[in-house]
């Protein structure tokens, strides 16, 4: 008796787990069909439905790369994307290996306060950055949007670099050091090996961190820095075309290699932590 | 030794993406419109022939109408639009604040028969700071795919949830909607400005809202309405004649226009003040107004002409070959009950009534 | 010799913060200020007070219940003519119509008229240009948009306002909206923490409690999503819920929802409330996931060995080990929520918008910054609010973020 009711207790948790995850993944494998659509419309076809092929074409896919607005846009998220992650990891790297010193003064003060844009609500760091960049001179450029995705995206950076380092032996760069190396070639030989898969892991973060971003974009980008989710932005506002979902499709496509990115680096990251 | 090398590249390569992009500027010109069909019926209708003839290139944005990007750009004074089109009461009040470029002593082109221009224009549609460049008309337009039963036919039926269920799209700001809340409740088109003046009327429009508040969707760009319809999203709702229009010639939908208390207004082109390329806006202006450019756009989509000489002129649809003659706003059969836009009311009144309208919608 | 080890140890100490000193002050300069900014944004209002210092001067010691004299009506004209030539007198006039609505078009159109004007009996030719000029309010409402630093802002943020002899009094009813929305975003945040805890505990419990293998397909499951772009999910959930969209065909298929009556999913709080509990899913599961890993099963097998039912042992010994990841999701996910702007805009319609749906308003199309900016320090003190209180409660070390 107690053995059946425990079975349908595990049956009832699978069911609401099988649903959870339904409700993760489902909305995502919908877009994708819909993308292929040949109508312009967000809904199945009955032909989408009968498996026709008459019902599928790649016409919105090819809508993008006609669209100069669309390559603009792609452009721009590459392009901020880039050397917003650059200047994170940078940054993010530098200041992860001082922070995982030992002695470092403050250390608690000065990590919470480097990783802060990150817990803020982005909003408001929008409404922030958005006064005072433009009154620099940097509303409309691409380089406000670069920095201000640097500093969203450097804190990723410092997080995963610290992970790498979290059971780094210092002692091991003092060894190098009485052994006659350098403070550059005892960081390239001994530190970087152990750090790089946090820092690419990083510069990842930071990637998509700017890649996804668009508040910031929003207050700040004029016509000629519209990325990608502001051109996405846009395009749910006011011209609903399946145009979105064909962009979308790719983006997920892109999510998926990110991920993988991510997993193997993890992977690496874990085989030199067991080597040294 | 590398980041020696890699940082002044980057730098040089920030800057120059940056000066690339000033460079393209010198030689366009910036128009800016509310997209979708209609911006592709002025490509269509005059841009490319202007191009042709002046070799300036246009180039093209979107907005939502209203003079909120018009006022940061001349507030900050960093100006790159040129030239917007405009609805008549943002022009009028962005014209005593300023914003505008006073073009009352452009010269416009005459009509194809000679007529001066100051004859042919319509009366009111030339203002200090805007040339009118056509009318047209916010209407209820609905999907008989989706409506059981009888069609609707009149105002009211819009506000008549019981006899037609279903969910209704508005703009999301107070114009029209406060007109169409009075003609929905029986005031007769002339009396509704003056109804909504006073503190009841207001009130009594606001309460007519309140009756199907809950099942209005609301928009904010013209291509809204008709991806609203065709998808089912809403039932009815208020839309820019030309946006239906579109819809049911290209993508062939089966909308229909209920054209009995429309609310018609004027399409206008104004220069914003400080413009960057002054001299060229001035020409594009000119050019947009004269009688062929406005027939061009008319024969793309369905907003009339604001020069005598211009409506006779206008033929069939240039991709489909509909007759264009029976959809135009002005065409007396679509005449026989609407309201003008009143442009000094609303040009009064905009703020508060957007702050009062924001707080109802919040609630 | 020994002094120079004393330095090399000395640089040696110097070295991390050197390596820390560039960050930091990318992000004083890129973030810190730019919040200072917003601050002071929010309490200095300099436009009028610029524009028209010799008036304002003069007002100082008027008695606001007649109409000035003359000589503050020339001073106005010529101040007024000066900030059309240096175009300031949009900025001006926006300024002084937030006091007093309807009173936008006074400035621009005076000053464009003096110059053709009477200039020997002022206070009539400005009356007659404008009657508004003969009207007290109308110059109370300059007095009052002429302080360099105001508090006005704050008073809006929170429906208030002072009225004519000074009181702090509510804003009239008609014009009440932002304790609404701050309840309302405090009601969604919380709603949507609740929700991504139900959903999220069994999911990060299941993840932990089956095989190697499977484990790393459902974290793939967990973390597409969480790749994937903000705008992408936000769209496919307006696919999803829009009246003739999957979910309400399927509805309507299976014989739930008549076809002629389908659900209003989206547009509305609904709409808001599912996709903001998509979207914020992934921040409740993975530190859930990541404190979860860290349970030795064996507590659960010892608990059950010594008699406990699976419901003891889960209650007892298990969930309460769980909560530093219960603490670390839902503050991550209520304060995320606070500041949600994207998905409400998108699919939530009018009845589904949030205070930052507000601030963009007042940024993009109101462009009442200073108002946008005591909004958003409103905001932002909330958020250090729930910091605090977490640190109290829970400690912000314990805090795992994967």
């Amino acid at each position: 008796m107690p053995h059946i009711g425990w079975k349908c207790l595990k049956g009832a948790f699978v069911t609401v787990v099988a649903l959870g995850f339904g409700f993760l993944i489902l909305p995502l494998l919908v877009i994708i069909p819909l993308s292929f659509n040949v109508e312009p419309y967000f809904t199945f076809t009955e032909g989408m439905l009968r498996f026709d092929g008459d019902a599928y074409s790649l016409r919105w896919y090819r809508s993008i790369v006609e669209n100069p607005e669309w390559r603009a846009a792609i452009g721009n998220s590459f392009f901020i994307g880039i050397f917003a992650a650059a200047l994170a990891t940078v940054l993010g790297t530098l200041a992860a290996m001082g922070l995982n010193h030992p002695k470092f003064p403050f250390r608690e003060f000065v990590s919470a306060f480097v990783i802060s844009p990150m817990v803020t609500p982005v909003i408001i760091v929008a409404v922030g950055v958005f006064f005072f960049y433009s009154a620099i001179g940097l509303g409309q450029t691409r380089l406000g949007l670069i920095l201000a995705h640097a500093m969203l995206g450097a804190p990723f950076v410092v997080i995963t670099v610290s992970a790498t380092l979290a059971g780094f032996d210092h002692t091991l760069l003092r060894a190098a050091a009485s052994l006659g190396a350098g403070p550059i070639t005892a960081f390239r030989r001994i530190q970087l090996p152990i750090i790089a898969p946090g820092v690419f892991t990083g510069a990842l973060f930071a990637f998509a961190a700017s890649f996804d971003e668009v508040v910031i974009v929003l207050f700040l980008g004029g016509v000629d820095q519209r990325t990608i989710p502001r051109q996405m932005w846009s395009g749910i506002r006011e011209e609903i075309s399946p145009t979105i979902l064909a962009i979308a499709t790719l983006l997920i496509a892109f999510a998926i290699l990110v991920l993988l990115a991510v997993e193997l680096l993890q992977k690496s990251g874990k085989r030199i932590h067991e080597d040294t | 030794m590398k980041t020696n090398r890699i940082l002044p590249t980057l730098l040089w390569a920030v800057a120059g993406f940056g000066s690339a992009s000033l460079a393209w500027a010198e030689q366009t010109l910036t128009v800016v419109s509310f997209g979708g069909s209609y911006a592709r019926a002025c490509v269509e209708g005059y841009h490319k022939a202007f191009t042709e003839k002046t070799g300036i290139r246009i180039k093209l944005e979107d907005y939502n109408g209203g003079l909120a990007q018009i006022r940061a750009q001349v507030d900050s004074g960093s100006v790159h639009w040129d030239v917007v089109d405009t609805e008549s009461a943002p022009l009028l009040t962005g014209c005593d604040e300023g914003l505008f470029e006073y073009v009352d002593d452009l010269e416009l082109p005459p009509a194809p028969d000679g007529t001066p221009a100051s004859e042919d224009f319509f009366d009111g549609v030339l203002t200090d700071c805007g040339v009118g460049t056509l009318i047209y008309a916010t209407v209820i337009a609905f999907n008989p795919e989706f409506i059981e039963g009888a069609l609707p036919t009149s105002i009211r039926d819009f506000f008549d949830l019981e006899k037609y269920p279903g969910r209704r799209g508005m703009l999301r700001a107070p114009a029209t909607n406060l007109e169409f809340a009075l003609m929905g409740d029986g005031v007769p088109t002339e009396k509704v400005f003056e109804e909504l003046s006073t503190d009841e009327g207001m009130r009594r429009a606001f309460r007519k809202l309140d009756s199907i508040k809950d099942h209005v969707v609301w928009w904010e760009t013209g291509a809204q309405p008709p991806q609203m319809l065709a998808d089912g999203e809403v039932v009815m709702s208020t839309a820019w004649n030309g946006r239906i229009f579109n819809a049911q010639v290209q993508e062939k939908q089966p909308f229909v226009i209920i054209w009995d208390s429309h609310i018609r207004d004027t399409g206008t082109l104004a220069i914003v003040a400080g413009a960057p390329n002054l001299e060229n806006a001035r020409k594009f202006v000119a050019f947009a107004t004269s009688t062929q450019a406005m027939v061009g756009v008319a024969q793309h989509i369905s907003y009339a002409p604001v020069r005598h000489s211009g409506l006779p002129l206008v033929g069939k649809h240039a991709v489909t070959g509909v007759d264009m003659q029976p959809h135009m706003p002005t065409q007396p059969e679509n005449s026989r009950n609407f309201l003008w836009n009143d442009v000094e009311w609303w040009s009064e009144r905009q703020d508060e009534l957007t702050e009062r309208f924001n707080a109802w919608l919040s609630r | 010799m020994n002094r120079r080890r004393q330095g090399r140890r000395l640089l040696r100490r110097f070295i991390p913060v050197g390596l820390a000193l560039p960050l930091v002050a990318f992000v004083l300069v890129t973030f810190v200020i730019p919040l200072a900014t917003m601050v002071v944004q929010s309490v200095h209002d300099p436009e009028v007070a610029d524009a028209f210092p010799r008036t304002l001067a003069l007002l100082a010691d008027w008695e606001d219940s007649a109409l000035p004299s003359p000589d503050v009506y020339e001073a106005m004209a010529a101040e007024l003519v000066l900030s059309r030539e240096n175009r300031s007198i949009g900025k001006v006039a926006t300024r002084v119509n937030r006091i007093e609505s309807g009173t936008r078009s006074v400035f621009a159109k005076t000053a464009r008229r003096l110059e053709s004007a009477d200039t020997s009996d002022m206070p009539a030719s400005m009356i007659q240009i404008d009657r508004r000029w003969g009207d007290v309010s109308l110059w109370r409402a300059i007095v009052k948009a002429g302080q360099r630093y105001t508090a006005r802002h704050y008073l809006q943020s929170i429906d208030l306002e002072r009225g004519l002899d000074g009181e702090i009094q509510l804003v009239s009813e008609e014009r009440r909206i932002y304790k609404t929305l701050y309840l309302r975003t405090v009601y969604v945040s919380f709603a949507v923490t609740v929700s991504c805890f139900l959903i999220g505990y069994p999911i990060a419990f299941a993840i932990t409690s089956v095989s190697d293998s499977l484990a790393k397909i459902l974290l793939v499951i967990v973390l597409v999503p969480f790749w994937t772009s903000l705008l992408v999910r936000t769209t496919s959930w307006l696919v999803l819920l829009q009246n003739q969209g999957v979910i309400n065909d399927i509805l309507v298929w299976i014989g739930l929802v008549d076809d002629g009556s389908r659900l209003a999913l989206v547009h509305n709080m609904t709409g808001t409330l599912i996709a903001m509990t998509h979207v914020l899913l992934p921040f409740m599961i993975l530190p859930l996931y990541a404190v979860m890993r860290s349970i030795p099963p064996v507590y659960m097998r010892a608990a059950a060995s010594l008699g406990a039912n699976p419901f003891q042992a889960f209650a007892r010994v298990y969930f309460p080990q769980s909560l530093p990841g219960v603490s670390a999701g839902c503050l991550l996910v209520f304060i995320l929520s606070l500041g949600y702007y994207i998905t409400p805009a998108l699919v939530g319609g009018a009845k589904g918008q949030l205070i930052s749906n507000m601030i963009a308003y007042h940024i993009q199309t109101s462009l009442n910054w200073g108002l946008a900016a005591a909004i958003s320090v409103v905001v932002l003190v909330g958020v250090f609010v729930c910091y605090f209180l977490f640190d109290r409660w829970v400690g912000i070390d314990k805090l795992k973020l994967g």
